[in-house]
């Protein structure tokens, strides 16, 4: 008996060990939750000195992991990072705190053509932090016809040689452009027309992949992948053999916006950060380490020529005519799903 | 009673991280949130005995079976040859196997992948052989490779340990009685490893029938089987409630596999693992 009461003893010392390990003063402290290396880490040291508040700093690697981490509580999130489609969820699902403009007076450097985007009509719960396309990656040396269809993707000459994302939202939404329809369509019939395109790609299809896609590629595994440009980026300049795309049946245009979820306990910190992150020399810092598209007019005339000039990067207005951006699709997300899993179970 | 208190700590760790995960996936199972609050329903299960499904359920077991098959066909052989080896040598074949096993698994695997690659190591050395080039990358094949290549130990070791404490003098009666070397493995050797045997089917089965690691790097996507579906319901659709039955099914099939095999093992009075 008394030794079954000093083991409850013990666990209750461990255990609250590793409760207090949370305690330190939530007045100065921000804890910021991003994508895997979508920083540049000086810029929370520099925020650090300046402000005199602690940024801790944790990752997450799809925005289904971070929603149900939030979603779950127990953590005081003050930054978060999601993509467009999830910042609509946690908006409707009242997990996100409106943001007091007055505190983030940088907001103004942001590109007007990224304001008031359909996930945040009125832009009152995020600010643009990066932005960027899916497109089709080929390499020159196995392709030699122009590439400028989804279409490609289908045709049986590149047997074998195509990588698809494994990812629902993306490899049905391409085949509904393809076929001329939104990449948010809510009609099953049209749902059911992607199935069979991708049922009838599959034997053409060397493999679905996520982030292997890059060493694939540039080691010249595969001649077509679909790619977000961001990476297309990367893998260009890891082999000048690849070219990328944005296809003129139109893509998916993807935003990763700063956002302060409801378990923050430090507001007022959250938007002095968020400011930071909008300043024009951070912004610029940081864009130029991510390698992404920045929304950021003053971060954009500073970097180079050849970044900004680059059309995988910073597609004009014509490439995009056709593309769209990805909406919550609340109740109907499951037949993505299973159309997916559908798929990949053929 | 004294020792009793030593079991405490596992007590308590079974209980929180087997139990009671087990009951919550169980509850996970059979409820669904909707606006009138989490109700009942068997629904999930429904859906795991939809064709598709079965589908995927069926080439998990192919799969699974087709790799024991062979584990078995390339294990027996280097288990009898361990064990009827030196003691000197003997202990430096298992190490030789046992080595590989002490690297990451799924570091291992990541190496197939470089090494399968269409400008791969192997096909590197084929083609300055002048030899045609293998393209299994991506394919059943490679899926079955990787599944023999990681299970292949938990086959040979029980095994291996089985026939290295058989009886050496019954092999000398039977020989001694006139019988040949292959009745000798048929009706005295074999019968005797049995237990061996079924641990290892057991040991090879039960994991290349849950993986996910493998198909998804080794298959790329394309053969889904019944763990990456599960996988999939957790991470990327949030249909916990079909995957937690998915899960279910996949562990009484399990069970009732492991139930067959410890009854057989008890008749035969076995010297298995378990």
């Amino acid at each position: 008996m008394k030794k079954s009461l000093s083991l409850g003893v013990v666990l209750l010392l461990v255990a609250g060990i590793l409760l207090g390990g949370c305690g330190s003063d939530p007045k100065n402290t921000i804890t910021v939750y991003n994508w895997g290396d979508y920083i540049d880490k000086s810029i929370l040291n520099s925020f650090e000195k300046e402000y005199g508040i602690k940024v801790i700093y944790e990752e997450f690697a799809t925005n289904e992991d971070m929603y149900i981490k939030i979603k779950a509580g127990g953590s005081s999130y003050d930054v978060a990072i999601p993509s467009d489609y999830m910042i609509k969820r946690m908006i409707n699902e009242d997990m996100l705190h409106k943001i007091d403009f007055t505190n983030v007076p940088n907001y103004k450097y942001i590109d007007e053509r990224f304001k008031n985007l359909g996930f945040d009509p009125n832009n009152e719960y995020s600010v643009p932090y990066m932005w960027g396309t899916v497109g089709i990656l080929y390499n020159k040396t196995m392709v030699d016809e122009p590439v400028d269809s989804w279409k490609i993707l289908w045709d049986e000459k590149y047997a074998g040689q195509i990588l698809m994302l494994d990812s629902q939202r993306d490899s049905i939404g391409i085949t509904l452009k393809m076929l001329g329809y939104s990449l948010n369509t809510k009609n099953i019939n049209e749902l059911e027309e992607a199935k069979i395109k991708l049922m009838e790609q599959k034997p053409l299809v060397l493999a679905y992949v996520g982030d292997e896609v890059k060493d694939k590629m540039i080691g010249g595994e595969a001649a077509l992948a679909v790619v977000w440009s961001g990476d297309a980026v990367f893998m260009k300049r890891e082999n000048p053999d690849l070219e990328y795309v944005i296809p003129k049946e139109g893509s998916n245009i993807w935003y990763d916006s700063i956002v302060i979820p409801k378990t923050s306990k430090n507001k007022e910190a959250a938007e002095k950060f968020i400011n930071y992150l909008c300043d024009p020399e951070i912004a610029y810092i940081n864009a130029d380490y991510i390698g992404y598209s920045t929304p950021h007019t003053e971060a954009v005339k500073r970097l180079p020529e050849e970044i900004t000039g680059d059309k995988t990067l910073y597609p004009g207005p014509d490439d995009l005519a056709n593309s769209e951006v990805f909406e919550d699709l609340a109740d109907f997300l499951p037949e993505y799903a299973r159309i997916w899993t559908e798929v990949l179970a053929k | 009673m004294k020792r009793n208190w030593l079991a405490y700590p596992y007590v308590i760790w079974a209980l929180i991280f087997v139990l009671l995960p087990l009951f919550l996936v169980l509850v996970y199972s059979v409820i669904v949130t909707t606006d009138q609050g989490i109700q009942f329903t068997l629904n999930h299960f429904k859906r795991v005995f939809e064709p598709l499904y079965l589908t995927v359920l069926w080439r998990s077991i192919k799969l699974a079976f087709i790799s024991t098959v062979i584990c078995l066909i390339l294990g027996y052989p280097v288990a009898m040859i361990l064990a009827n080896s030196g003691l000197s040598k003997r202990n430096f074949l298992v190490a030789l196997f046992v080595i590989p096993m002490w690297m990451n698994f799924l570091a291992r695997t990541y190496a197939w992948m470089t090494l399968l690659e269409k400008n791969g190591l192997i096909n590197a050395i084929l083609e300055f052989l002048n030899l045609p080039a293998i393209n299994i990358l991506y394919t059943d094949k490679a899926v079955v490779l990787g599944m023999v290549y990681n299970f292949l130990p938990f086959m040979v070791l029980p095994i291996y340990s089985v026939l290295s404490k058989t009886d050496k003098s019954l092999i000398e009666a039977a020989e001694d009685l006139g019988a040949t070397p292959f009745i000798t493995f048929i009706k005295v050797t074999f019968p005797l490893s049995l237990p061996g045997v079924l641990s290892g089917i057991t040991m090879v089965f039960m994991p290349a029938v849950t993986t996910f690691v493998i198909s998804r790097l080794l298959g790329g996507g394309q053969f889904t089987l019944i763990g990456n579906l599960i996988e999939k319901q957790f991470l990327t659709t949030g249909d916990w409630g079909f995957g937690s039955a998915l899960s279910m099914v996949l562990m009484v099939i399990i069970l009732l596999s492991m139930g067959i095999m410890s009854r057989y093992e008890k008749e035969n009075e076995g010297g298995g693992l378990w």
